[in-house]
């Protein structure tokens, strides 16, 4: 045995005379310092990159029968949208590798709502982590944007009149708009070009693009340190040997806390792939069985559940503001309601990170603000009519509310004194 | 460009200069690759002209037709239909069609050559979604108790009437778009092309 550990011994010395693998493994794992105070939110983190490994890994596999083409085939089907057909009926578990990759597309939303909103309560965003809530925001635009792409792939009638009013979006910025999105769709309409620059994008460009900044955000947390449910900094009261008092080795600790929610999330994702897939028409719309159509649009048309918010602010601008169309205001408000997160670290002016110590102001707007994002996202699946119109025009207000007015409200709360170290309720 | 004494001023000009060039070709090497995604000349040359027989289309009823990947509503529209144009005028954006969303030849009420036909484009100029018909008239359409037939788009509630006028205070700018177009004889018409060109 001890021949056989020190063969081990030997190339594991070999390797890091070459390459800093122990010392990256000690940096990022088994002497990365994270706050022993964790609790379920910090959970969502390793999830989302577990999604991402099921998203990459399926995504591989569904390539190797997807054809982004949007000509009709013999039997006169467009030849994408009879590709899914065939990896859903006649490639050997091909049903089960798209379950997983579409169900993993809304799981993404699901994990990063949740790893965002973390972030809300406890105030991750707050200095010195301000780069790592722009990493992940950018992150999120790019979960957004690919997202998009793979929806087109199908090439079913949602696929395709979601497309076209998403690439519509951009005709609305004033003098370039019309030339842009025809420079975007590669036509005049959205066709077979169209479809063959998603599928290039969806592949290749933003995944490439989102990896980068996946390490970029590790990278930057595992440089400032986790924060954690008090919102205290852990640096602060090191032992002799320069450990945080209140910090645990990532690995083993959180690995096996980990992997607690991994088997958790496995469970909930396993139901929806094999019982629910469709998930009542929001993970798949029932509409997405028909194939395009360019000269009908379906009677209802909604996106997917995660943009429905973004959308419904987007439909609440009615009204032309300095002699520019509402379109183009509706548009605007759209990007600013994804963008304004962003600006969060220096939004908020408490004394406090952490929910736990804020005061009523900060909870009740916070409260007002989730209240208002549901509600929007619940309208954003219906048909507009003018009832619901002004209750999304309310709720927008609110949403904007929430950022706009933080830096007036955060200052003048009654906060509760920090604690020292963390507590561990 | 301040040098101080560290600097081989020559040095660092020829550095800055060289990072110039550099920059320059690497622009001028993006151009190819963002005018790859243009449309190519084979999508420019699908543009040709539509003949449609209207013969067959009957007082209050519509076809659609495509034309450059888009739908082109062809309405026969009856006298109440035409009515109901008058009253729409004061709820419409653009009454007089003074944007130039069709041809002169249809900047009038009815927004046509003949006032009973009505060809238009069937994208709503909000974002591109296909407008549904709503023919029938007040509670029974479903829009409004007082609607006098029209269009509504089901992507972010914007109305036309019939004669494709947008509604005020709706997510749609514009009316909708009126193709050049051009009767060959009674009952044939040509979407794509007109006289004056």
């Amino acid at each position: 045995m001890s021949k056989v550990n020190a063969l081990l011994k030997g190339t594991l010395d070999w390797v890091d005379e070459r390459f800093p693998l122990t010392a990256n493994w000690k940096a990022h794992l088994s002497e990365y310092y994270a706050p022993k105070n964790f609790n379920f939110w910090y959970f969502f983190g390793s999830l989302a990159l577990l999604v991402l490994v099921i998203q990459i890994v399926t995504g591989i596999f569904l390539v190797m029968h997807f054809k982004p083409d949007a000509s009709l085939n013999a039997s006169g089907v467009p030849v994408a949208f009879a590709s899914v057909e065939y990896i859903m009926r006649d490639v050997p578990w091909g049903w089960l590798i798209r379950y997983m990759h579409s169900t993993g597309a809304s799981a993404f939303f699901v994990v990063v709502y949740m790893h965002m909103f973390r972030g809300l309560l406890y105030g991750s965003y707050r200095k010195p982590r301000e780069l790592i809530w722009i990493f992940g925001m950018l992150i999120f635009l790019c979960l957004m944007a690919e997202a998009f792409f793979g929806y087109l792939l199908p090439w079913g009638q949602m696929s395709f009149w979601g497309a076209q009013v998403i690439v519509n979006l951009f005709s609305a910025i004033p003098l370039i708009g019309p030339d842009l999105s025809i420079w975007l769709r590669g036509d005049f309409v959205v066709g077979d070009s169209t479809l063959n620059r998603f599928f290039s994008f969806h592949v290749i460009a933003v995944p490439l693009v989102l990896l980068g900044l996946v390490a970029a955000h590790i990278l930057a947390l595992h440089e400032v340190g986790s924060n954690n449910p008090d919102g205290v900094e852990i640096k602060k009261k090191k032992d002799a040997n320069g450990i945080p008092l209140d910090g645990i080795p990532f690995h083993p600790y959180y690995t096996l806390k980990d992997i607690v929610g991994v088997i958790v999330f496995l469970m909930a994702f396993s139901v929806i792939v094999f019982f629910m897939p469709e998930f009542g028409g929001y993970f798949l719309e029932y509409n997405n069985f028909f194939p395009a159509d360019p000269l009908q649009t379906p009677l209802h048309i909604a996106p997917v559940w995660y943009f429905t918010p973004y959308y419904s602010i987007l439909r609440a601008v009615t009204y032309p503001l300095f002699g520019i169309d509402a379109k183009f205001w509706g548009v605007v408000a759209m990007g600013a309601s994804t963008l304004i997160i962003a600006f969060l670290p220096w939004l908020d002016r408490s004394p406090v990170k952490s929910i736990r110590y804020r005061g009523p102001l900060f909870k009740g707007f916070l409260a007002a603000f989730l209240v208002s994002f549901f509600i929007l996202g619940y309208l954003g699946v219906l048909a507009p009519t003018p009832a619901r119109t002004l209750v999304s025009q309310i709720c927008s207000v609110i949403y904007f509310g929430f950022f706009l007015l933080m830096p007036i409200y955060s200052s003048l709360d009654k906060c509760q004194p920090e604690p020292d170290r963390v507590t561990t309720k | 460009m301040s040098c101080d004494e560290n600097v081989d001023c020559g040095r660092r000009r020829l550095l800055v200069a060289t990072a110039a060039a550099g920059g320059v070709a690497g622009v001028a090497a993006a151009v190819p690759f963002v005018a790859s995604m243009l449309p190519s000349e084979r999508a420019k040359s699908a543009g040709a002209p539509v003949e449609v027989d209207i013969s067959k289309l009957a007082p209050g009823q519509m076809m659609t037709v495509e034309w450059r990947g888009k739908p082109v509503w062809i309405i026969n529209r009856t006298p109440e239909m035409l009515a109901s144009l008058k009253k729409t005028d004061d709820k419409v954006a653009d009454p007089k069609s003074d944007k130039q969303m069709q041809p002169d030849y249809a900047k009038n009420e009815t927004r046509s050559i003949k006032p009973e036909i009505l060809v238009a484009v069937g994208i709503c100029t909000h974002l591109g979604c296909s407008p549904s018909e709503k023919f029938k008239t007040g509670a029974e359409s479903g829009v409004d108790p007082d609607w006098p037939g029209g269009f509504l788009c089901p992507c972010h509630g914007s109305t036309f009437d019939l004669a494709g006028r947008v509604y005020k205070s709706k997510p749609a700018p514009d009316n909708l778009e009126i193709p050049p177009h051009m009767y060959l004889g009674d009952a044939k018409i040509v979407i794509g092309e007109d006289k004056k060109a």
